[in-house]
């Protein structure tokens, strides 16, 4: 699939009742990779299986229009029919694939319990938060019974408050309905409680591809290990660590990997330790960085590192989460020289 | 906070509205709303129902509203199609048809009323095909009134919806599709029910303008009492004879006019 911007150029695939998350940076290609799968756009050359049936194939000329695909959507807005009650919302696909008025609204009942939404039935979508109207869009699209649901980041437009009920929503209606699904995210969170495997996209093409703890816990790409919260750094396999470009040596435990092979070394941000003086002893990674920003997390703080002055390069982006009383001892703002300090038993070197 | 969402709250300060403002926008008020004014205090009262029940008065009016509702039906049923196409379709010259549609917007209605006077006249292009063919003669009839008041309104009702069409997009009817609908059913079930605000304030404009047809009218269906002599016609020509009788009937297509705003105020004037 080409667009003027970027090409995308993927093969995935979901087992009968699998969910697959599709992560990856805003212009990766998700919501083409979708627009591709329902039929709304159509791919330079591909071909799309749902199921037995082929509904795309170019090098056949085959094109099979959305409405004949058995391939439903949710997306970030409820996009609800403004003029429908939530029960005939919910029945405007069954009453399209010709099943009678009463039946129809028997099954869009029995939906709108499945979403917990059951007194919602006479509401017009005017009438309802956005909480409630994606979970009628969630029946509304589960009501045709598709072979192949696409959920475009189904939480983003979502409110703080109604965001976590959505989600076990999701988990309960998708995931343990065994309903087979691609669902498109930016959320480690939302891959782990909703999808069985994962695919990360970047730049058109697919980077990572397993199983969502798997690739998640063991980022082997700049773009996963961010939204794992992870701190990666690129490198080649040595003895005893990870050799970096700039040949500088992170120790850490090696995982599965030969000397000489092309690796990352993983490390969670609360695992550094911050230091105003270079420290000294123990078997450590001190790194030099220019602290980059100061980012309030929760609880803790987060140090974001820049390259400093002379410095190695890739410890651009590295976090460290630190209290906010550390913080005050340290008493430094954004440009301030510091040592990022990271235990080797912390760092996982693992092949990408 | 139980601040009501709509109404406006009395404590918000009004923001950059010069004060300069109030004289052209009260002027430009005063224009519209004094000439109704006028006619009021120039109508005789007490002869006023003599005067708006008299033969020519009811059969004026009787025409007026019949050729208005034909024209407006005819609006819908043809300007509709042709609205969705100028905003969905995919053709190569469309912003040229769009101008053509826009036409008897500009174009003086006498004029608009000649040109349709020389195509359907006795010796026009399709006119004369018509005579010889059927032997129906269409100018100077009910007909004619139809046409040229279905000419000069068919715009409105096109611009009007053409617009709701593009305000509303394609995503509904996306998720139609991704529910199973065809392109039929999703025009159906859920274009016409979207754009139906739209498609009203467009057939409420179309029947005002009809309502108020004039110069296309007296070219193409001349003022023959009960055939083709709508009301502003007999107005035009009580205005010679009878003052006080014109003066009457202009206050009924007020209050006619009035009426119509009433029930369906257009969506593009209150929004």
């Amino acid at each position: 699939m080409r667009r003027p911007a970027f090409t995308l150029d993927v093969s995935i695939s979901a087992a009968p009742g699998e969910v697959l998350a599709v992560l990856g940076p805003n212009g990766a290609g998700k919501s083409t990779l979708l627009g591709v799968l329902s039929g709304l756009l159509r791919p330079d050359e591909g071909l799309v299986r749902v199921g037995e049936h082929v509904v795309t194939d170019t090098a056949a000329g085959v094109h099979v229009p959305p409405h004949r695909r058995g391939v439903g959507l949710l997306a970030q807005q409820a996009l609800l029919f403004p003029h429908l009650t939530a029960r005939d919302n919910i029945a405007f696909g069954p009453r399209a694939a010709g099943v009678g008025r009463r039946e129809a609204r028997a099954r869009a009942e029995e939906l709108l319990t499945g979403v917990d939404a059951a007194a919602l039935g006479d509401r017009r979508p005017a009438q309802m938060s956005g909480g409630q109207q994606q979970r009628v869009a969630l029946a509304r699209a589960l009501a045709p019974e598709p072979a192949l649901l696409l959920l475009d980041e189904p939480l983003a437009a979502l409110d703080v408050d109604a965001t976590p009920a959505m989600r076990a929503l999701l988990r309960r209606v998708v995931r343990d309905g065994k309903q087979t699904a691609v669902l498109v995210t930016h959320s480690a969170l939302d891959a782990l409680v909703l999808a069985d495997r994962v695919v990360v996209l970047t730049g058109g093409r697919v980077v990572e591809d397993g199983g969502t703890r798997d690739v998640l816990a063991r980022p082997r790409s700049a773009f996963t290990a961010r939204i794992a919260g992870l701190d990666l750094v690129p490198g080649v396999c040595d003895v005893g660590g990870l050799r970096t470009p700039d040949g500088l040596l992170v120790s850490g435990l090696t995982d599965g990997v030969d000397v000489g092979d092309t690796a990352v070394a993983v490390f969670p941000p609360s695992a550094v330790a911050v230091y105003a003086t270079r420290p000294d002893g123990s078997p450590r990674n001190v790194l030099p960085v220019r602290l980059a920003a100061i980012e309030p997390r929760g609880d803790v703080v987060r140090l974001r590192a820049a390259a400093p002055p002379g410095g190695p390069a890739w410890v651009d982006g590295l976090a460290a989460d630190v209290t906010p009383a550390a913080v005050a001892d340290l008493g430094v703002e954004p440009g301030a020289e510091l040592w990022f300090v990271v235990k080797a038993t912390e760092v996982a070197i693992h092949g990408q | 906070m139980t601040a009501p969402v709509r109404t406006r709250d009395r404590h918000e300060a009004a923001v950059g509205l010069p004060r300069l403002l109030w004289v052209p926008a009260g002027l430009a008020f005063a224009l519209i709303a004094l000439p109704v004014v006028g006619l009021g205090l120039r109508t005789d009262w007490p002869r006023l129902p003599e005067l708006l029940l008299s033969e020519a008065a009811l059969d004026a009016l009787r025409l007026s509203l019949l050729t208005a509702s034909c024209s407006t039906v005819i609006c819908i049923v043809l300007g509709g199609p042709l609205a969705v196409v100028l905003a969905r379709g995919r053709l190569p010259g469309l912003q040229v048809l769009r101008s053509i549609v826009l036409l008897p917007l500009v174009l003086p209605p006498v004029v608009g009323g000649l040109a349709l006077l020389y195509l359907v006249g006795r010796t026009g292009l399709v006119g004369q095909g018509l005579e010889l063919a059927f032997g129906i003669t269409v100018p100077f009839t009910t007909a004619a009134v139809v046409l040229a008041q279905t000419f000069v309104a068919l715009p409105f009702l096109v611009v009007s919806l053409e617009g709701a069409l593009r305000t509303s997009g394609q995503r509904y009817e996306a998720v139609a599709a991704t529910l199973g609908a065809s392109p039929a059913l999703a025009f159906r079930r859920v274009t016409v029910p979207l754009v139906l605000p739209g498609l009203l304030s467009g057939a409420v404009l179309a029947f005002a303008r009809c309502l108020g047809e004039f110069g296309a009218t007296i070219a193409f269906a001349g003022s023959l009492q009960g055939t083709t002599r709508t009301l502003p016609l007999l107005v035009y020509l009580a205005r010679e004879s009878d003052v006080d009788a014109a003066v009457a009937l202009s206050l009924l297509l007020v209050v006619v006019a009035v009426v119509v705003i009433a029930i369906a105020r257009p969506r593009t004037v209150a929004s």
